[in-house]
């Protein structure tokens, strides 16, 4: 038995009216890689957030190498040895590997060539090889994630947490990447994982705690669990979903369709692999998918945002948009709600405005939709969320009655504006016969509005055919992990 | 209290001071002024609007010189729109620079207006310098290509009521048209313009470069053609950067911009009053200038924050 490099005993931790963790505990062993698993909003990355010294737990404690420790920063956390590797980077893009690698290190005084020496050093004796003198920004993703690896390293970090680390990765840089953790780990270091991949897992870690509803439902060595155990762990028991009438399948007219559609990202990235796929008036079509495993690319491809890299896309001329990101990329928070209406024609209007009939229009879809604002000359971010959103696919709708692609429409509304929401985007398929893509982050969600419902994984899109239980979420809670059927 | 009364005298205490003084030296930050504001109103920051004027005038010089013997009718629109082009030419390479290598058009058109000063240094001791090759100054303009006056015994010229004119007709279009709602909402909200919109940002950025560009290059034309009648080295004190505070202080609206401008163009000819017959240093209005932007910009901050506090 090693010993015990870092232990999370008994981790509470509430947001508001939301318990993130409610008894989550985690050991981590020198010398191994740990994995950490478990749902989307499980709690991994915010009880890896505790380790970190990024939040604060409401209860319970933490162990390094066998004593107690507080951790009341990321500066503790650095000075115990633990170092963290997020899944957003956090680098400064127009430094370099070296000053990057220095920044946060000892001493007053910046020495170019030490911090150069230091970084090859790391590269010689880990193999993580990078230029010290390359500008981070222009590095590809996975140099990235090795420069922020480096970092951790070079500020002596022997514990290394690595969030989702590979959803980035082409397959043959996450080899790379296991080989480092093997043999970090053979040197006595420690490796936390936190994944969402239960084979990856299985495949490369010693040690596996899963994580479900913020709690520890399952510990033990990787080779005494067997994948289905794991998986059950994951899920649960399946609940039953909301009462909801599923709406029937649908044989008529193909509205959209995907031939053999691929998508790489600027850098080159396959984000979407081959995908053929037709959606048919009157289906609401769900699509879930981990973040970064192709959803989101799949949607705007669908919704004409984005032009595929090979393959062809059907779909209708216009096709109504419900980004995620709301006040970013569908409203002007300082217009007016007439103003924002108008955005949706903006490309394609001539000549002058009449903003008396505009003014009318916005009217009618603020009645429509129970957009509730003082007038349609109030000001975007003036309304509530909800109030914001409804307009937004109302305004959507009103542009294209039977062809809506929707990301995350109900993120961060509360319980009555999310009913609203999902009633309106039922009544595009039901009332109107057309056809309705959604992608959203609660599993629950889905299935109690869609049809149809594909699972993205690691760049797939996998079809999951209706269980023989009504409203068993077992076998979507599956493949979100990868295991398919 | 001496200076006062002659900061007065000279903006506003006689009809000469106003028509003929300030009336003058508002013109040229007039148009600039909305060069800038047409800029900032779609998120493009021109501050090279000073570059522009004086390769307007440069351009609008050469066709004077070069063919005098144009009539006025001929002559004064040949002008107008050489002066519009070489400020257009002139934002277009700032244009052309972020769009094709992504440089930022604070540092590109800020550089630029140290090229165009130097260019004119060249061009008054070089190409365009008077035959006695003794002053660094062009020769004076043909009848043809002096613009005419608006008001007898008053030196308020063309280019006043050109800007009036771009003021309202660039307040109408921002406001009611297609295209200028375009404008605002790149301006406002670009991802959202073009993702909710599907406007095309990148061709958008280029026609504003392009006119407002014009714009600040009309008032280069505007200087040469109503006010010195030659090419000179110092043919623009700063208007370019005076400018981007005219266009604040009015909100970026082109009406606004009409009433700011005579208000700095009456600051700066009270100014120039109160040296010369008071003794007070020019530098005493430019605190007037800056302490005044500074406090209607805090006021707009304030109004803000107070609009959010009751709503929110």
């Amino acid at each position: 038995m090693s010993a015990i490099a870092l232990a999370l005993h008994d981790i509470h931790k509430r947001f508001g009216a939301a318990q993130a963790l409610t008894g989550a505990s985690c050991v981590v062993k020198s010398g191994c890689v740990h994995a950490l698993l478990g749902e989307n909003g499980a709690g991994k990355t915010t009880l890896m957030r505790v380790a970190f010294g990024m939040l604060q737990p409401d209860h319970g404690e933490i162990e390094r190498d066998g004593k107690l420790v507080r951790l009341a920063s990321e500066r503790d956390a650095i000075t115990a040895g633990i170092g963290m590797v997020h899944q957003h980077f956090m680098l400064v893009p127009a430094f370099t590997v070296a000053e990057n690698a220095a920044l946060g290190g000892p001493g007053r005084r910046f020495d170019a060539g030490r911090a150069a020496a230091l970084v090859r050093r790391i590269g010689e004796e880990t193999g993580l090889l990078l230029n010290p003198h390359a500008k981070v920004g222009s590095l590809s993703v996975g140099a990235q994630q090795r420069a922020e690896i480096v970092r951790a390293l070079a500020q002596q970090a022997r514990v290394m947490i690595l969030d989702e680390p590979t959803a980035v990765l082409t397959p043959s840089e996450s080899e790379e990447l296991y080989a480092w953790m093997r043999r970090f780990v053979a040197t006595g270091g420690s490796v936390v994982l936190i994944t969402h991949k239960v084979r990856e897992a299985l495949a490369v870690a010693d040690d596996i705690t899963v994580l479900r509803r913020g709690a520890t439902v399952l510990s033990g060595p990787s080779r005494e669990l067997s994948e289905e155990s794991v998986i059950e762990a994951i899920v649960g028991e399946a609940r039953v979903t909301s009462n909801a009438t599923p709406l029937a399948a649908s044989n008529d007219e193909v509205l959209f369709g995907l031939d053999a559609v691929t998508y790489h990202d600027t850098s080159g990235v396959r984000r979407l692999k081959p995908t053929t796929l037709t959606v048919r008036r009157g289906e609401i079509l769900g699509v879930l998918g981990v973040e970064g495993s192709g959803q989101r690319e799949l949607l705007r491809l669908l919704a004409g945002r984005l032009q595929p890299s090979s393959g062809t896309v059907r779909r209708p001329v216009v096709v109504g948009f419900v980004p995620e990101d709301r006040l970013h990329d569908a409203v002007i928070p300082e217009f007016s709600l007439t103003e924002n209406r108008l955005l949706a024609e903006a490309s394609a209007m001539r000549g002058l405005i009449s903003w008396r009939d505009q003014a009318e229009t916005t009217t009618s879809i603020m009645l429509e939709n129970d957009v509730r604002a003082t007038d349609a000359n109030a000001a975007m971010r003036t309304l509530s969320g909800g109030n914001q959103q409804r307009f937004v696919v109302g305004r959507e709708r009103r542009l294209a009655p039977d062809a809506l692609v929707a990301e995350n429409p109900t993120r961060g509304l509360d319980v009555q504006a999310t009913a609203r929401v999902m009633h309106a985007l039922r009544s595009v398929a039901q009332e109107h016969k057309g056809a309705v893509i959604v992608h959203s982050a609660d599993l629950d969600e889905i299935l109690a509005l869609t049809t149809r419902v594909l699972v993205c994984f690691a760049g797939e899109v996998h079809e999951i055919a209706p269980p023989a239980t009504p409203g068993d979420r077992g076998p979507y809670a599956r493949a979100l992990v990868g295991a398919f059927a | 209290m001496e200076a006062f009364i002659a900061f007065w005298d000279g903006a506003a205490g006689s009809s000469y001071a106003f028509w003929s003084a300030t009336l003058v030296r508002a013109t040229p930050l007039l148009l600039v002024g909305l060069a800038v504001a047409v800029a900032f109103r779609a998120g493009v920051l021109n501050i090279g609007a000073e570059g522009q004027l004086i390769l307007g005038a440069i351009a609008a010089s050469s066709v004077a010189l070069a063919i005098p013997a144009l009539p006025a009718m001929v002559m004064i629109p040949a002008m107008i729109a050489a002066g519009a082009v070489g400020g257009a030419v002139w934002a277009g390479i700032a244009a052309w620079l972020r769009h094709r290598f992504g440089v930022l058009e604070v540092i590109s058109t800020i550089m630029l207006n140290f090229v165009a000063a130097a260019l004119v240094s060249w061009m008054v001791r070089g190409p365009l310098q008077e035959p006695t090759k003794v002053y660094p100054m062009s020769v004076s303009f043909s009848e043809a290509a002096r613009w005419p006056f608006l008001l007898d015994g008053q030196r308020t010229h063309l280019g006043l009521a050109l800007g009036v004119v771009a003021a309202l007709l660039m307040w109408f279009v921002l406001t009611q048209s297609a295209a200028g709602f375009r404008v605002r909402a790149v301006g406002a909200g670009a991802s959202a313009a073009e993702s909710a919109g599907g406007v095309n940002t990148r061709a958008l950025t280029w026609r504003v470069f392009v006119v407002s560009g014009a714009l600040a290059g009309l008032a280069g034309a505007s200087e040469v053609g109503g006010v010195t009648w030659a090419l000179y080295e110092g043919i623009s004190p700063g208007y370019g950067y005076t400018a981007i505070a005219v266009a604040l202080l009015a909100r970026l609206d082109p009406r606004g911009v009409v009433l700011t401008a005579v208000f700095f163009g009456a600051l700066e000819a009270g100014g120039a009053s109160m040296q010369r017959n008071a003794g007070v240093p020019a530098v005493a209005v430019q605190i007037i200038t800056a302490t005044t932007l500074l406090a209607v910009l805090a006021l707009a901050r304030w109004r803000a924050l107070r609009a959010e506090d009751v709503l929110g």
